[in-house]
């Protein structure tokens, strides 16, 4: 994505595209591990919908079933406050990828 | 309808903005400014503005109430002095970086330590890179003048830039004064209805004030905001040319007394200037070849202008309210040198720094300094470049 000369930029630093913000994958931070759902172990809490940072939490009909690897960094705190005992959430190692500037 | 009054400064700056009547005033009370604060909060009282007024704990938050009404679309003003304005500034560089038209009477003050309640310029040029316009005022006339023009200013849509307009602490803003308030409808006519840009109180139109910039974006960011004050010289003429059209008295970037057929000059701000203005009368009727130039902005800077000013001059002095401790000289004067370093024919120059904490500058100190620019501008010589004015030595 080209980026706008200084004289391209809205007045005062403003951000005028709400929810702009999709357009900006932070998957691309995540570097060597990533959560992996065990749906077995899942009784639906949705802590780690509630403590994600970047919403990368699927929820689908009102379950939980998964993660958007586009947003997920892999810091892990979904798998921490899991809560239970036989963890549904667990981190596991990935390959990192070169991902190169503006593609997915 | 307009009418003297016999008003001080605070009480000046007060009744200026009981005529323009704020959308927000937010202010925390600090001497010598307070009386502004508590003249405007009893107008409130009397049911004389509409304004919402804001009485928040700290100057840092009367800038945050500011910036934030100045984001939902209000216009927007508050006053303070010295530690005031020091625990502003953080928010003073957001309100300019949002650009976002907040207008600040500030009465200067010494900054601490050792703390000291009186006049001088320390506190806004601690200011003077946060972005903010800066306007000086002599007299209370001036500071009531200079605080209407501000809101103008500073509202321009290709300014959109705060203003802060100074006036000396007690001897401007305790001094009683003849002052010719011009008339309510007058004032709200030459100030116009406020123009809100992309305000966050229209809910039709969603934006984000404040977002992050990462090193990709706040180069560019801060490259638009200088923008805004670079535009302001057209805009600061255009509006002390209106105002004078309208009320009879012009403004522009300096004033020049007596200026004419000068060797020699005295560069000064604020009110000290009224008593050089005695001084260079009293010289130029002793034979002496000499003028006064008084910056009224200092931000932006009219470097050109002044150094055209000044480029013909034997030697000049600059006299500066405020210290600078390390740099090469005060803060006026480092301007104004390099204002003329590109000029072929430029004069010989010197820097006295005066007035801190409120020590007094009398005719007789500017007359020391004229004495020392004679013998200047007759040996071509200068012996001491950086001096202090009225100093135990």
């Amino acid at each position: 994505m080209k980026k706008e000369t200084w004289t391209e930029l809205a007045i005062g630093a403003l951000n005028l595209q709400a929810g702009n913000s999709v357009s900006n994958l932070t998957g691309t931070w995540r570097s060597g591990r990533k959560p992996e759902f065990i749906e077995d172990n899942c009784i639906q809490c949705f802590f780690c919908w509630l403590y994600c940072p970047h919403f990368a939490v699927r929820v689908e009909e009102g379950k939980v079933t998964g993660f958007n690897y586009d947003y997920c960094t892999g810091c892990g705190l979904c798998a921490e406050e899991c809560p239970t005992k036989e963890k549904a959430i667990v981190m596991v190692k990935e390959e990192t990828k070169i991902i190169e500037e503006g593609k997915k | 309808m307009k009418a003297v009054k016999i008003l001080n400064g605070n009480q000046t700056i007060a009744e200026a903005a009981r005529q323009i009547n704020p959308d927000v005033v937010a202010a925390y009370p600090i001497t010598p400014s307070t009386a502004i604060v508590e003249t405007i909060a009893q107008f409130k009282a009397d049911g004389m503005i509409s304004s919402e007024f804001v009485c928040p704990e700290s100057e840092h938050s009367a800038m945050s109430v500011c910036i934030g009404a100045a984001a939902a679309g209000g216009r927007v003003m508050t006053a303070t002095s010295s530690q005031g304005l020091a625990l502003m500034w953080e928010m003073l560089y957001i309100a300019a970086g949002l650009r976002l038209p907040v207008v600040a009477a500030i009465v200067n003050r010494a900054l601490s330590a050792p703390i000291n309640i009186h006049g001088d310029h320390s506190d806004t040029m601690g200011a003077r890179d946060s972005g903010w316009i800066q306007i000086y005022s002599e007299n209370c006339q001036e500071a009531y003048d200079n605080f209407i023009q501000a809101f103008r200013i500073g509202e321009h849509l290709d300014v959109r830039t705060p203003v802060l307009v100074g006036l000396d602490g007690f001897i401007i803003s305790h001094s009683a004064e003849p002052v010719l308030i011009e008339d309510d409808r007058e004032v709200r006519s030459f100030i116009g209805e406020f123009k809100p840009v992309f305000p966050l109180l229209d809910t039709s139109r969603k934006i984000t004030v404040g977002p992050i910039d990462f090193t990709d974006y706040y180069f560019e960011h801060k490259r638009s905001q200088i923008e805004g004050i670079e535009n302001s010289p057209r805009v600061i003429e255009e509006v002390g040319r209106e105002y004078g059209q309208k009320f009879g008295r012009f403004y522009g970037f300096f004033e020049e007394y007596r200026m004419d057929d000068a060797e020699t000059a005295i560069v000064v701000m604020s009110s000290a200037a009224g008593t050089g203005k005695d001084a260079i009368d009293e010289l130029r009727s002793e034979g002496l070849r000499i003028g006064l130039l008084k910056p009224r902005v200092f931000r932006p800077f009219p470097h050109e202008k002044i150094a055209e000013a000044l480029k013909k001059i034997k030697a000049v002095a600059v006299l500066d309210r405020a210290s600078s401790p390390g740099a090469f000289g005060a803060p006026l004067f480092t301007e104004i040198r390099s204002a003329l370093y590109d000029y072929g024919q430029r004069p010989k120059i010197v820097n006295y720094v005066y007035g801190l904490g409120g020590r007094d500058i009398n005719v007789e100190h500017f007359k020391e300094v004229a004495a020392k620019l004679q013998k200047i501008a007759e040996t071509g010589k200068v012996e001491e470049m950086l001096g202090y004015l009225n100093l135990r030595e």
